[in-house]
């Protein structure tokens, strides 16, 4: 039989397994790259001529990419899943103990079980390219690691360390990994020879490796590192029981606070290393192996698996490929919005012209522009020479020169649809007829913004998130009149410029505003009912919403949120009501604003943190003060009012059709709304929470306050039927 | 046969470049002074100093009138602030006449290169008919500076009006400010230094250690071999201040494999090749050349040495391709002068490191690299190694960065004069991704 996974080929007296999943871009630890590894690793020790082995990926970008989830989803029980963790800490065991000693070669990812198979080898090289990552994202799944990771990651970068990996999940760039001593050696990324550049580099890895193995069995390498001062300072201290409890207390204090309780894979983490450390390594792994596959079985990792999914589906192009790349965009307006776009566009190799009216708007746009890249240069992710260099595919200006070679324009200019029409038709004047007009709105109906157009195919909607640089969703919202190209195209710039992408119908709020519009209106009847902003976040947070209502309001600000109030109020009825819009005006006429103008639901002092409530805030609500119900004021029911109403247009949205599908709809939810991750996106909650409890709860809440609460067509179809569900 | 009678009748039409309404322009004469490890005899000079006994040899060597040269020009890399215009201090200091202009030029490694390239423009111009081209580089001594916000407090500090003000700039001065600046040997648009790139290339063409330290006692050895024999005829005795008189470089060293082999790599540890043995060295020295017009030569009595023909500049990405000049200069001044690999009988190529010259030749020697990074159908071939840098290179005789440039040129004509070949290639690689390349031809004797 042939192995299509694993293979290896002797050099000298070195081993060089090679490992290529064939039927994917990554290699993950399937069952059969694990049985062939397996067969492959019997056949190596058995071999006489080798003395030592290199593991190595044959693909240029990636190690391994981690466990095949798939694999872990297929399982049915706690208790089959707790085996699959007990094979692999059993391969990984073997590894460990090899007789000859096997150094893992690493280039690209090398991530969750890829991580735990490397650390189990004796030596590890990895290069310096900025796609070697190294990490532990397994509690971004809801899990751990469960194939040893939990036992051997302490021991080798320090307690610390350790949880900072497993409980972050964050990434490890090489060099960093070095100096927390999970990798042994760097190999620079070579550059054009003889060879392509990726195909070399990968080479000159394996022939360090191979140079590393051979002299680990001559003992020129030795694996034992002679600790320095600091290591031995470290390692005392860590030995003192006391110290090592406190850890754990202080860890489990700082989870509890982040995760509100909401998450339970970090505290299986804890409770894994725990066990380890104070009970001994069979206890240690016995712990893992166990919590692993109760972990597998829990909601919270069904909902961010299938997120992590949702968002894999949302960075692919499912409109093709565009007729004709973007290369020069063009972005209205320098403000916040427009300097964001800017921001992520200019270093995608797209030359942007950044247009804005006035010099002082359009310098401020450009000083944010230039921050956001050199806060990276500090960071050092980034060379100063590199800041400058994508800063010089960045133009400035003040009129419309150069638009004539534009191949998209992205408008953010004010929310108003007149300016908007005067914009559109100023710029269809000087742009080439291939060129794209998108509009950056958060509610104005596309086809509105379209109606003054002279090519109403090329006009669609971009709707991005403040602020751009750093949340993940774009919405794109195309009318009936957008031609496919225009939407491949546009999918195709927001995938350049790193976005998770939903792409969603047209229609008064689209998807992300519509469905947090009835929330917010929800949040200002609370308001008005005595519910302090302070209790209001607390009990939005502690359903998992990671931005309490009040504060969101405020991020949001108070103005927009007025103005979404109102024109959606207008374009959906007396649904959208609840919270009287006069509430928000009336702030915002005495200047709360929100963050940006320093008060808002609370008083902004900058350079502090934390907030108190703007005390002038209550002569507004006791002013339209409404008497609460207690029938429906309970702490749940506070916040079942805020989060059924959120769902129940949610799933509106996709009985309309302005959703594509669910996952489209949990992933805008979750990446653009804050919606609670661990829920998985209002659809995978109704799938969990049960459609019939969530009606039953609105049924109430109807009795009370009417049509706001009245369950959608959809949603009372899965309430009736429980067979029914958004995900398989 | 007929391959051979096509070969004599190449031959004959090959015999020069010399192209139609183009004025020939002839190297009449080059000089440098000894090239000595930095902080050796000449550690206390300054580097219009070294520029001044390399000019003032030139006037010796030639007995050219002081003020018979219409223009100088001088390159250089690290530049002394005092002496910014290095080509003025010298050519006033060495005494020419106060009224020839005097300019400097820089592009690192192949700096005289450029005031060699730039004379020769001035003269296909008509502005000009004798040019003194040159080069200095001074290491002993660089330019180390105050942080840049010990600099920004004294500024203010000279701007300041009143003692209260004084008092509060110097209250400011922290720790922080006392820490140096100094001359970065980092390439600035990446921040990598040389060494650490010249190793990356060397692991990329698969350059061996063994290569390079090969290639490396074959620089000593044969430097040192030319040295006995005298045929170092361009170094000029220099009478140094206060020291002793310096007439021979001293930085060439023929080693053994075995020695060479004991050394750690300097740059990339622990697996680079790259080696402080097989790298060129910090190095003092100036040189300088005399190019005048050929009528203007003959008329005023030279027997010139050589014809300076077809040169190029070529640049490429300084990150991954920082030492490839040769490579890509190469090709493209062979194919401007109608020529082949061939066809020339004499190569001198600047050695910045054993790695970065073994690296050049397979890149030369590679359909699939000329292909995919220069465009080209087919390889040029490598030179051959017998007619390759006969006398040493920059690796043992020495690497004054802003000098070496007028060094190949001279060393090409003055190879040609003793071997007896018609046509001479110079090829250097350059900080920043550049790269230069240049036929000679020799003058009938």
């Amino acid at each position: 039989k042939t192995r299509t996974h694993v293979n290896y080929e002797v050099k000298e007296d070195v081993a060089v397994i090679r490992m290529n999943d064939p039927t994917s871009k990554v290699n993950t630890l399937s069952v059969q790259m694990q049985n062939e590894m397996i067969e492959v690793f019997n056949e190596v020790l058995a071999n006489d001529a080798v003395q030592s082995a290199v593991l190595i990926s044959s693909k240029p970008g990636c190690f391994i990419a981690g466990a095949d989830i798939n694999m872990i989803q297929a399982c049915n029980t706690s208790e089959e899943v707790t085996k699959l963790s007990q094979e692999g800490q059993k391969m990984f065991a073997r590894i460990e103990k090899s007789p000859k000693p096997i150094v893992a070669a690493i280039n690209g990812p090398c991530l969750g079980g890829g991580l735990e198979f490397a650390i189990a080898c004796q030596y590890r090289v990895a290069t310096k390219s900025k796609k070697t990552v190294l990490g532990t994202p397994e509690v971004m799944l809801g899990l751990l690691p469960g194939a040893g990771g939990t036992q051997r990651l302490p021991k080798m970068v320090g307690i610390p360390g350790a949880f900072d990996m497993m409980l972050t999940g964050r990434n490890i760039r090489a060099d960093k990994a070095k100096k927390m001593g999970l990798v042994h050696q760097l190999v620079d990324p070579l550059g054009p020879g003889l060879k392509s550049p990726e195909e070399r580099t990968i080479e000159y890895l394996e022939e360090v490796a191979i140079q590393c193995a051979k002299g680990i069995v001559n003992k020129k390498i030795s694996l034992t590192k002679e600790k320095g001062m600091m290591q031995k300072v470290q390692d005392y201290v860590m030995g003192i029981e006391f110290v090592r409890q406190q850890i754990y207390k202080t860890v489990t204090a700082k989870v509890m606070k982040m995760s509100k309780g909401l998450y339970p894979a970090p505290l299986k983490i804890i409770e894994s290393v725990k066990a380890g450390l104070e009970q001994g390594p069979d206890s240690g792994y016995l712990a893992e192996a166990q919590n692993f596959g109760k972990l597998a079985m829990t909601s919270e990792s069904n909902a961010l698996i299938g997120l992590y999914h949702g968002q894999v589906a949302c960075k692919k192009n499912r409109f093709g490929v565009p007729e004709r790349p973007v290369k020069n965009l063009a972005i209205l307006g320098a403000g916040l919005m427009g300097a964001g776009i800017a921001q992520v566009t200019v270093d995608k190799g797209i030359h942007t012209v950044l247009k804005d009216t006035t010099v002082e708007g359009l310098s401020r746009g450009q000083q944010q522009v230039y921050k956001g890249l050199n806060d990276k240069t500090k960071k050092k992710t980034i060379t100063s020479f590199e800041r400058d260099f994508t800063l010089a595919s960045l133009t400035g200006q003040l009129d419309y020169s150069g638009f004539e070679k534009a191949d998209m324009v992205i408008e953010a200019v004010f929310e108003d649809l007149n300016i908007k029409h005067r914009v559109i038709k100023e710029v269809e004047a000087v742009i080439p007829p291939h060129c794209i007009f998108a509009t950056n709105t958060s509610a104005l109906p596309i086809k509105d913004i379209a109606a003054a157009s002279i090519r109403p195919e090329k006009v669609i909607g971009m709707h991005y998130f403040s602020p751009v640089d750093k949340m993940q969703l774009l919405e794109i919202i195309t009318t009936d009149k957008t031609s496919k190209d225009t939407t491949a195209s546009a999918v195709a710039v927001g995938l350049k410029q790193g976005k998770v992408i939903i792409v969603v119908g047209d229609g008064p709020g689209f998807y992300t505003t519509r469905c947090l519009a009835p929330m917010l209106a929800e949040a200002v009847r609370l308001l008005q009912e005595g519910v302090d902003p302070k209790k209001l976040d607390a009990l939005t947070t502690g359903f998992g919403f990671p931005v309490g209502a009040a504060t969101l309001a405020d991020e949001v600000g108070i103005d927009v949120a007025a103005h979404v109030a109102e024109d959606l109020g207008k374009a959906f009825g007396s649904r959208f009501g609840g919270g009287n819009v006069e509430v928000l005006k009336t702030m915002v006429e005495k200047g709360f604003k929100g963050r940006k103008s320093g008060k808002g639901c609370y008083v902004y002092t900058p350079g502090l943190k934390s907030k108190d409530v703007n005390p002038d805030i209550e002569d507004v609500l006791e002013k339209y003060k409404l008497t609460p119900n207690p029938l429906v004021s309970s702490d749940s029911d506070v916040q079942y009012r805020l989060v059924s109403r959120f769902v129940n247009e949610a799933v509106m949205c996709l009985q309309e059709g302005i959703l594509n599908g669910p996952v489209e709809g949990d992933i805008g939810a979750v990446f653009g709304l804050g919606f609670p991750p661990c829920l998985g996106g209002p659809f995978r909650f109704v799938d969990t929470f049960g459609a019939n409890k969530l009606v039953e709860k609105m049924r109430r809440y109807e009795e009370v306050y009417g049509n706001h609460f009245t369950p959608c067509q959809l949603l009372l179809d899965h309430a009736k039927d429980s067979s029914k569900r958004f995900h398989k | 046969s007929q391959r051979m009678l096509k070969q004599t009748l190449f031959n004959l039409l090959k015999k020069t470049l010399a192209k139609p309404g183009v004025k020939n322009i002839v190297l009449v004469e080059g000089v440098r002074t000894p090239f000595l490890l930095s902080g050796t005899t000449y550690a206390d000079l300054m580097p219009h100093d070294l520029a001044r006994a390399a000019l003032q040899g030139l006037l010796h060597k030639t007995s050219l009138p002081k003020d018979a040269v219409d223009y100088i020009i001088y390159g250089t890399v690290i530049q002394e602030v005092k002496t910014s215009n290095v080509a003025r201090e010298a050519s006033l200091g060495a005494g020419f006449s106060d009224k020839i202009p005097s300019h400097t030029v820089t592009m690192a490694c192949i700096s005289s290169n450029v005031a060699m390239t730039t004379g020769v423009g001035l003269i296909t111009a008509g502005q000009c008919d004798t040019i003194v081209a040159g080069g200095v580089e001074f290491m002993s001594d660089v330019p180390i500076r105050h942080s840049r916000k010990m600099r920004k407090t004294m500024l203010a500090l000279n701007r300041a009006k009143t003692l209260g003000q004084r008092l509060s700039l110097i209250g400011s001065i922290r720790m922080a400010h006392l820490t140096p600046e100094l001359p970065a040997v980092a390439e600035f648009s990446t921040a990598e230094t040389m060494g650490h790139s010249a190793d990356r290339l060397a692991a990329a063409f698969g350059v061996t250690r063994l290569e390079q330290d090969e290639f490396a006692l074959r620089s000593h050895t044969l430097a040192k071999q030319a040295q006995d024999a005298g045929l170092l005829s361009d170094v000029i005795s220099f009478k140094v201040p206060g020291r002793d008189t310096v007439a021979k470089d001293n930085g060439i060293r023929p080693s053994s494999m075995e020695q060479l082999a004991k050394l750690k790599p300097a740059f990339i540890k622990p697996h680079g090749t790259v080696t402080a043995a097989n790298s060129s060295f910090l190095t003092d020295g100036a040189s300088a050349v005399l190019i005048m017009s050929e009528e203007k030569a003959l008329a005023m009595g030279y027997k010139p040495k050589a014809y300076l023909r077809d040169f190029v500049f070529v640049s490429q990405d300084p990150k991954d391709q920082l030492l490839l000049g040769p490579a890509y200069g190469t090709p493209k001044v062979l194919a401007r002068a109608g020529l082949t690999m061939d066809d020339i009988d004499v190569f001198e190529f600047h050695e910045a490191f054993a790695g970065q010259i073994m690296a050049n030749l397979k890149a030369l020697d590679s359909d699939w690299f000329a292909q995919t990074y220069m465009g080209r159908k087919v390889k040029v071939g490598a030179p051959a190694m017998e007619k390759f840098n006969l006398w040493g290179g920059s690796l043992s005789l020495g690497h004054p960065f802003g000098a070496t440039g007028c060094r190949l040129v001279t060393t090409v004509a003055h190879r040609l004069l003793k071997e007896g070949g018609q046509y001479g290639l110079v090829a250097a690689c350059a900080a920043g991704g550049q790269g230069h390349a240049m036929v000679i031809e020799a003058y009938p004797q």
